[in-house]
């Protein structure tokens, strides 16, 4: 029986550049003698530093509207209310996304170093797969969350706490549909282009970030409302 | 194994007319683009302050045309009293979002930063076209609330709820005229947070061999310290402007108080907080105050410095002073609100802070003082424009010591007084920083040369006649004068009317200098005299140091390696009276970092 090998997608590794732009590094100095000292290392890839500046700018945001919640309650108190169970099944499947894209992370690492697993048939992106599939998962799971809440009658004007719970979830989803097309961008450069590793360093980091801040947020909404 | 390419994602120089000039992802052009919308947005400003000042000054007088702007705010050519706060909440957004945030960080600093780093371009390019356009369209929802039905909202650049969040009930443009400014400031705030990720990762990443951060000249540094804070700024603003749209099209209650009652309507709510939104709107309002600013530290610094021919007393302590300046920010907001009813605790606590960051303010006023202190500094529009930045950033910073105590300001609150105060530390001073930059980087920019004396006539006009607009103002806040007012009819008022007309005087002089700028700057953009070389002003930094205007990729064939610090003038035993950075020339007598 003929085995098909697949040719192994071209990962390309952290880049290093050389004459370009970015390798003044965090601290290369060149002294006035004229003779550039070896530079040390180059600089982080701007999709490194990137995707923590834009982490920081969503950490603001969700601080803001956890800040509104604390202002808010201290005027009026939040009516409780319940959570939709299927919440906690959500959770679980965004805790087990993350999960799986850190087992194709090192799948992709052990391609980029040049081993291979027993099954050299497999190629690094079907966790990848999988991952999506369960981030598409989580995403349906909270839009079943709101379609229960809206056939009971409840909605983003019932009262102050479904605010706030339709507000911190959708503004959540919305941002994990960012990171979906992060995996999407990060599976077509696997099949089709060049990979870079800080792109891949750089998704897995927001979609991790989203993992966490959805904990955060089920624990806010679970204590305050 | 190694890519031995640039971090920068190459891209080729464009050859359609669209990609090389509307949807270009050069961030030269893109900084141009910034600019020509900043220009676009203070001429609209300017024009809406003339004809407010003419009502002020003039009561009932008919401006012809008035009516083209709105079928209702000015029949027969007199503004009703509504459509007088319409106008103004329009000049100070457009003013405060659309010029003084987008020109001299966004248009500067897309233009220079990656050029004085030593880069290609920005990062990510694509995100910095997008940066442009979502601002653009920012302008164009909000401009738009001029054509709607009971036109633009009337609640003040602030936008206090709950006079923001109840609706047309609250008067003209408190309907749809607030969801499109909401919505065209939190557009707004997306396009900066772009703009933001792309400086920051710029300044860290991005920077050429040799270019250590105490190597980047001060633009480049107020740029930095500038896209921190509006990162961390736009951030909140942005859902701050969605809650206040969902509590118009959605029905819910963030911002609308229970049992309101306006209009002898009672208004539906539930427990609405109003000072909510001030919490959030001024995490993130003092903070601009300081994104408007610092550019303009940065700016000024560097055009001084090289015409003074020699640098500033610490390199070091003024960038400490910015980031100083830029951290204090965060933690003083709260003395917008100590009429709000806050605890007087909490008033104490912000007040401490905002009397601390005059401490950073001072140090970088003393530090120019003690730099110009026996410099022969040369004289051209570029420089007296600093030195008028100087003055204005004093005046204003000033009257700023009386606002940071709360028993002061309970009285002066809400009056002309603070009306005249942000106007000069905020406005005009970063006006100046904006002319100055513009002078300064002409050459470079377009290849041209501005005219000099219509540019000495722009200053002087500009200097004499923003002080006889803002200064009049203090004195009308300690008589009482409530801000706002569209008409001054108590009896405590009608005295002060003469000191109107001639604030509307000078109002309508000092507009007349920024045609004769407008004037100078499109005829020399295309008649100016030739540029005489790539370094007509002497300078240091790497801008100079590349072709006028810069190839596509800044630098041409050969990227820059720099040797030294950005400010080495006047050094003893160089060869001449400034050393670029690039240049490989050894220095003894210099105390470069190391």
């Amino acid at each position: 029986m003929a085995t098909t090998v697949h040719e192994p997608p071209k990962i390309e590794p952290r880049r290093f550049p050389a004459e370009g732009s970015g390798n003044g590094g965090w601290r290369n100095l060149v002294p006035a003698s004229g003779d550039p000292r070896r530079v040390k290392g180059s600089s982080p890839p701007p999709a490194s530093t990137g995707i923590w500046v834009a982490l920081a700018s969503i950490t603001m945001t969700f601080a803001a509207f956890t800040s509104a919640m604390i202002v808010r309650q201290g005027t009026a108190p939040l009516v409780h209310i319940t959570l939709p169970p299927i919440l906690y099944l959500n959770t679980l499947l965004i805790i087990a996304s993350s999960i799986t894209l850190e087992l194709s992370r090192k799948q992709i690492a052990a391609f980029m170093g040049g081993v291979r697993g027993k099954d050299h048939s497999a190629i690094p992106s079907r966790w990848l797969y999988v991952t999506l599939f369960l981030g598409l998962l989580f995403v349906a799971g909270q839009t079943f969350a709101w379609i229960q809440l809206k056939a009971q009658g409840i909605g983003l004007a019932t009262n102050i706490s479904y605010s706030f719970f339709y507000v911190l979830t959708v503004a959540h989803a919305l941002h994990v549909f960012g990171g979906l097309g992060g995996l999407v961008r990060v599976i077509g450069k696997v099949h089709h282009s060049v990979l870079r590793r800080s792109t891949l360093d750089a998704t897995s980091r927001y979609w991790h970030f989203m993992g966490g801040l959805w904990v955060y947020l089920l624990l806010l909404l679970w204590m305050k409302l | 194994m190694h890519d031995m390419s640039t971090h920068a994602v190459p891209h080729g120089a464009p050859t359609s007319f669209i990609r090389k000039h509307v949807f270009s992802i050069d961030h030269k052009v893109i900084g141009k683009q910034y600019y020509a919308l900043a220009l676009l947005a203070a001429l609209i400003g300017m024009v809406l302050s003339w004809i407010m000042r003419l009502h002020l000054g003039y009561g009932s007088l008919a401006i012809p045309g008035l009516h083209l702007l709105s079928k209702n705010g000015a029949l027969g050519d007199v503004m009703t009293p509504e459509y007088y706060l319409q106008l103004m909440t329009m000049h100070g957004t457009i003013m405060v979002f659309f010029v003084l945030t987008t020109a001299p960080f966004a248009a500067f600093g897309n233009f220079f930063l990656p050029i004085q780093t030593g880069a290609e371009d920005m990062p990510f390019p694509h995100f910095n076209m997008m940066s442009f356009w979502v601002t653009f369209t920012a302008f164009l929802v909000l401009v738009a609330s001029f054509f709607t039905g009971t036109g633009p909202t009337l609640g003040g650049w602030t936008q206090y709820a709950p006079l923001s969040a109840i609706g047309d009930v609250g008067g003209p443009g408190e309907g749809l005229g607030v969801v499109l400014w909401a919505a065209s400031i939190a557009i707004f705030c997306i396009g900066q947070l772009l703009g933001s990720l792309n400086f920051i990762t710029t300044t860290l990443d991005m920077r050429c061999k040799g270019m250590s951060l105490m190597r980047l000249p001060l633009t480049a540094w107020a740029w930095f310290i500038t896209s921190i804070m509006g990162l961390t700024a736009f951030a909140v603003l942005m859902p701050a402007c969605l809650l206040l749209i969902l509590d118009h099209v959605a029905g819910t209650s963030f911002f609308r108080p229970s049992n309101a009652v306006i209009n002898d309507q009672v208004l539906p709510g539930s427990g609405g907080s109003t000072l909510l939104w001030q919490h959030l709107f001024w995490f993130f309002g003092h903070p601009e105050v300081y994104i408007a600013i610092v550019p303009g530290l940065g700016i000024v610094s560097h055009v001084l410095i090289t015409n003074m021919r020699r640098p500033m007393l610490s390199h070091r302590v003024l960038i400490y002073s910015m980031g100083a300046l830029a951290l204090l920010s965060y933690m003083v907001y709260g003395h917008h609100m100590f009429v709000s009813g806050m605890n007087p605790v909490s008033s104490l606590a912000f007040s401490f802070p905002t009397l601390v960051i005059t401490i950073p303010s001072t140090i970088v006023v003393l530090i120019w003082l003690g730099s110009l202190y026996g410099s022969r500094l040369r004289i051209n529009s570029a420089s007296l424009f600093a030195l008028g930045f100087i003055s204005m950033f004093i005046s204003g910073g000033v009257s700023g010591f009386f606002l940071a105590q709360p028993s002061i300001d309970i009285m002066l609150h809400a009056t002309y007084f603070v009306v005249g105060h942000f106007h000069l530390v905020m406005g005009v001073a970063a006006m100046f920083g904006i002319f100055a930059g513009t002078y300064f980087w002409f050459p470079k920019m377009t290849g041209r040369m501005m005219n000099e004396t219509l540019g000495k006539v722009h200053f002087w006009m500009s200097f004499v006649g923003a002080y006889c607009i803002f200064m009049p103002f203090h004195y009308l806040g300690i008589a009482g004068n409530v801000r706002r007012y569209q008409a001054f009819t108590d009896d405590y008022l009608i005295p002060l009317i003469p000191v109107h007309k001639f604030i509307t005087i000078a109002a309508l002089f000092t507009g007349f200098a920024q045609l004769i700028f407008v004037y100078n700057l499109i005829h020399s953009r295309f008649w100016g005299k030739v540029a005489p070389n790539d370094n007509p002003w002497e300078g240091t930094s790497l801008e100079w140091s590349t072709a006028t205007p810069p190839p596509h990729n800044n630098f041409g064939d050969k990227m820059p390696v720099v040797y030294h610090d950005p400010y080495q003038y006047s050094v003893e035993g160089a060869s001449a009276d400034y050393v670029m950075q690039t240049s490989t020339e050894q220095l003894k007598n210099t105390d470069e970092e190391k």
